[in-house]
């Protein structure tokens, strides 16, 4: 029986490489189902490079290396006989600048990971993508246009749009690298608004160095520093009552 | 200042000169097929005569053998060069890539007569006594493959010109897949995608038209080449749908014979084929770069 | 969408896809490089053999006849090249320099069209264009001709890798040179052309290295010649055409001769080629 209170996502002593360097240190933290946690830090400390490796994306570039466990539900992604494509259609991402594929249409985009699955039919297929940009709180933009190419949105649209791709595939986890960091203030305001819907249907990992962000939207936070984590815990303490050091200095804005 | 207009008047004037140069060159290129033009007129490129003797010509058999030859390399050559471009863009390590890159950019080096000797003593015994026998031998119904075993001929020419114009195409293929934005790559990557899925999303998808200018650009070296082609083709001005007959092009009849050429009217008949030439390849060349802009300036939007 | 990380059958067919094209483009690449492996260790073999002194200083032999070597050949290649060299390198220089620096200008822009254009005439093209310009006023086959023949092949290649490297080159280079008070001529050729010299360079070296080994513009320029020229307006022996001609002869010597030949035309080519890349990446240290 799935407990609403246990972690969806487990990391056990995590750490990262590029080539000799190490990026991330023996990381521990887990995720309970249904939150939101935030990930800040100065620029450099290894919470993007973490973030990846909860998807299996860091390995995908040249000469690098992961260390640890990291469990899904339970099962270790980074198991033996466990394949990165699945892993990735359970945990999914959106990405600091919106990369919507160029040569489709809205609806195409959407519907691109379902496709890549196989085994819908065109009905089928119509109705996850509506569903998909109902939650990213795009549909009522974009129900006219859905032929329209997906690069003629504005920039804040296609980042809910790039949101819709990933949901699609109905992930339980979505992890997001600096989501609003390239949007006007509006747009980044109607993101915000969108994850306290969304986190009703999925546990979001949020990478942001936005202080002010973290403390609006996410239900835990953990500050990273130099590659490792300081501290984890409760926003509202984390943000009121921080135990360590480092993250006072950080939060009140000393450095970073 | 004074020296710079000096400096300024020299740069213009060689440009001047260059451009009038140029263009003096292809008007003396225009007097010498004249004579060829005004007896047979446009006819010319679609007679099918080639007789020195009986000061008969006609373009058409070297149109047929350069158009031909040169779209046969093209298939030949464009599934192994995109697969070669995809290859240093998506699938070599870093460590291979340069390596890799660089053999492929050696066969550009090789002079086309070098080409030519290897096709006389390796490709067309190759083909005469694996090729032809297979496909003469089970399919000879075909007319694609009826012919006795010579060796030279038009399947050989399309080889060895598939083998020329590969770098051409893959470095082209090279630059538009580089183009392509590696946050597209991540999109695929991060749905679910495989590695081929991902390279057939993100970077295939949108290099559509890069791939398209590579292969004209590709095409575009098929038709000017002369030595390699002059040297396997087998030289026989015929029309044929057969690839183990002989044949010509526009460059293999004008360097087989110009030198020797039997009159002035042959000359000139020969010259009026270099035209036909200049104009083809020019065009697509021009379609070529045309293409590139367009696409360049898409991306950049 | 799925509970587990296992992969559910339907999706084994979607890695299969994916192992097959990744093999099929890597036995792609490895197609593409084969000729490279199959054109080099044939000529090595097949010419190595025919190698000796004899090659590099006698004179053909008459048909038929064994010995002889390619001495003029290789003499009149040099000629040529040099000769090419000299009458295409500074012109192409300035054609690039022109064109990248002064690119508003109209003349500028066409300069840039008709180099885009001679680029993509076919060489035995210009081999035409130099006869009749050059072969037949001057009364025959000359190597004036020829070399005019290589320079108008060489001219656009070596305008266009300069035009290209000087646009790489920074404004702020430019603008420091000229807030210094320096004429512009003196900031283009003293501090842009040597900013970009090593690139330049190689660009000019893999000029050479094409003209050495162009054979259709030679066929009725400079044609060919068993002995050695006197004078510029005499035709001439070079090595591409003298490969050329004994390769399609019916003569065993004379294909051994060619295969030498080519053993010594892509010897001294890739050579050049590798010298120059050598060059640029010492530089760019």
């Amino acid at each position: 029986m799935q407990n609403l209170e246990t972690s969806i996502i487990a990391a056990e002593g995590i750490s990262a490489w590029y080539g000799n360097h190490r990026a991330v240190e023996n990381i521990n933290l887990d995720v309970k189902s249904g939150d939101v946690l935030a990930l800040i830090g100065p620029s450099g400390c290894g919470k993007s490079t973490f973030l990846r490796c909860l998807n299996r994306m860091h390995e995908e570039i040249d000469n690098t290396r992961v260390e640890g466990r990291v469990l899904y539900k339970g099962e270790d992604i980074y198991g033996e006989d466990v394949d990165p494509v699945a892993v990735r259609s359970c945990i999914g991402m959106v990405f600091q600048k919106p990369n919507p594929f160029p040569t489709m249409t809205v609806a195409e985009n959407v519907a691109a990971g379902l496709r890549l699955r196989g085994g819908f039919s065109r009905s089928e297929i119509d109705g996850m993508v509506e569903a998909a940009l109902r939650k990213a709180a795009l549909w009522d933009e974009v129900k006219n246009k859905l032929r329209a190419p997906g690069t003629s949105l504005s920039g804040g649209q296609q980042q809910r749009l790039c949101i819709a791709r990933a949901l699609a595939v109905q992930p339980e986890v979505l992890l997001m690298d600096e989501p609003t960091s390239a949007l006007d203030p509006i747009s980044t305001g109607r993101i915000e608004e969108l994850m306290t819907e969304l986190k009703k249907s999925v546990t979001i990992v949020i990478v942001t160095h936005n202080m002010q962000q973290a403390a609006r939207i996410s239900d835990q936070t953990a500050f990273f520093l130099m590659g490792k984590m300081v501290e984890h815990g409760d926003t509202e303490q984390i943000f009121n009552a921080p135990a360590r050091e480092e993250t006072e200095n950080y939060i009140s804005g000393r450095f970073g | 200042m004074r020296s710079d207009r000096v400096f300024n008047l020299i740069l213009r004037s060689l440009a001047v000169a260059i451009i009038a140069g140029f263009l003096g060159l292809t008007w003396f290129l225009w007097k010498s097929a004249l004579p060829t033009l005004k007896v047979a007129g446009a006819g010319f490129v679609w007679s099918q005569a080639w007789d020195p003797v009986a000061n008969e010509f006609g373009a058409l058999p070297f149109l047929w053998g350069t158009v031909v030859s040169s779209l046969l390399a093209l298939c030949f050559s464009a599934p192994v060069s995109i697969g070669a471009a995809l290859f240093l863009t998506d699938i070599a390590s870093k460590k291979i890539r340069s390596p890799i890159a660089f053999l492929i950019e050696m066969l550009a080096a090789i002079p086309s007569v070098v080409y030519g000797i290897w096709g006389i003593f390796v490709l067309a015994p190759f083909v005469r006594e694996y090729i032809h026998p297979m496909l003469n031998g089970h399919l000879g119904f075909l007319p694609f493959f009826v012919g006795p075993p010579f060796g030279l001929g038009m399947l050989t020419a399309a080889m060895v010109l598939a083998v020329m114009i590969t770098p051409t195409i893959t470095s082209v293929c090279r630059e538009v897949f580089r183009s392509v934005p590696d946050p597209l790559r991540e999109a695929a990557i991060g749905l679910g995608a495989t590695r081929w899925e991902t390279i057939r999303l993100a970077v295939l998808k949108t290099s559509i038209s890069g791939i398209f200018a590579a292969m004209i650009l590709g095409l575009g070296r098929a038709l000017g080449e002369t030595m390699a082609v002059t040297m396997v083709i087998g030289n026989r001005p015929e029309i044929s749908l057969s690839l183990f007959k002989p044949a010509a092009t526009m460059a293999s009849v004008i360097a087989n014979e110009y030198a020797e050429a039997q009159g002035d009217s042959h000359m000139s008949a020969l010259a009026a084929i270099g035209l036909v030439l200049l104009l083809v390849s020019s065009i697509v060349n021009i379609a070529a770069r045309w293409i590139i802009k367009r696409t360049e300036s898409k991306t950049h939007v | 969408m799925s509970d587990t990380l296992r992969l559910p059958r339907i999706q084994r067919r979607r890695h299969f896809k994916s192992m097959v094209a990744n093999g099929i483009i890597m036995i792609f690449a490895g197609m593409a490089i084969l000729p490279l492996i199959m054109v080099f260790s044939y000529i090595t073999s097949s010419g190595l053999p025919s190698l000796n002194l004899d090659f590099f200083v006698k004179l053909p032999a008459p048909a038929g006849e064994t010995g002889g070597g390619m001495a003029n050949a290789i003499a009149g290649s040099v000629l040529m090249v040099v000769m090419s060299g000299v009458m295409a390198i500074p012109p192409g220089l300035l054609c690039g320099l022109y064109i990248a620096e002064f690119p508003r200008q109209k003349l500028a822009g066409a300069l840039r069209f008709v180099i885009d254009l001679m680029t993509g005439v076919p060489s035995i093209v210009i081999g035409l264009f130099a006869y009749a310009t050059l072969v037949v006023p001057l009364g025959g086959f000359n190597a004036f001709a020829g070399s005019a023949a290589l320079a108008i092949i060489m001219l656009p290649v070596v305008s266009r890798t300069t035009e290209e490297i000087l646009r790489l080159i920074p404004s702020q280079l430019r603008e420091a040179g000229l807030a210094l008070g320096l004429p512009r001529w003196k900031v283009l050729l003293r501090l842009i052309m040597r900013a970009g010299r090593s690139a330049i360079a190689t660009g000019v070296f893999l000029a050479i290295a094409r003209a050495s080994g162009e054979t259709a513009p030679l066929l009725f320029t400079s044609f060919n010649n068993q002995y050695w020229s006197s004078s510029l307006s005499e035709p001439v022996a070079s090595l591409p055409v003298q490969i050329y001609t004994y390769a399609i002869s019916p003569y065993e010597e004379w294909h051994r001769l060619a295969w030498a030949g080519s053993l010594v035309l892509v010897s001294v080519v890739f050579t050049i080629n590798l010298m120059s890349r050598v060059l640029l990446k010492r530089s760019s240290n």
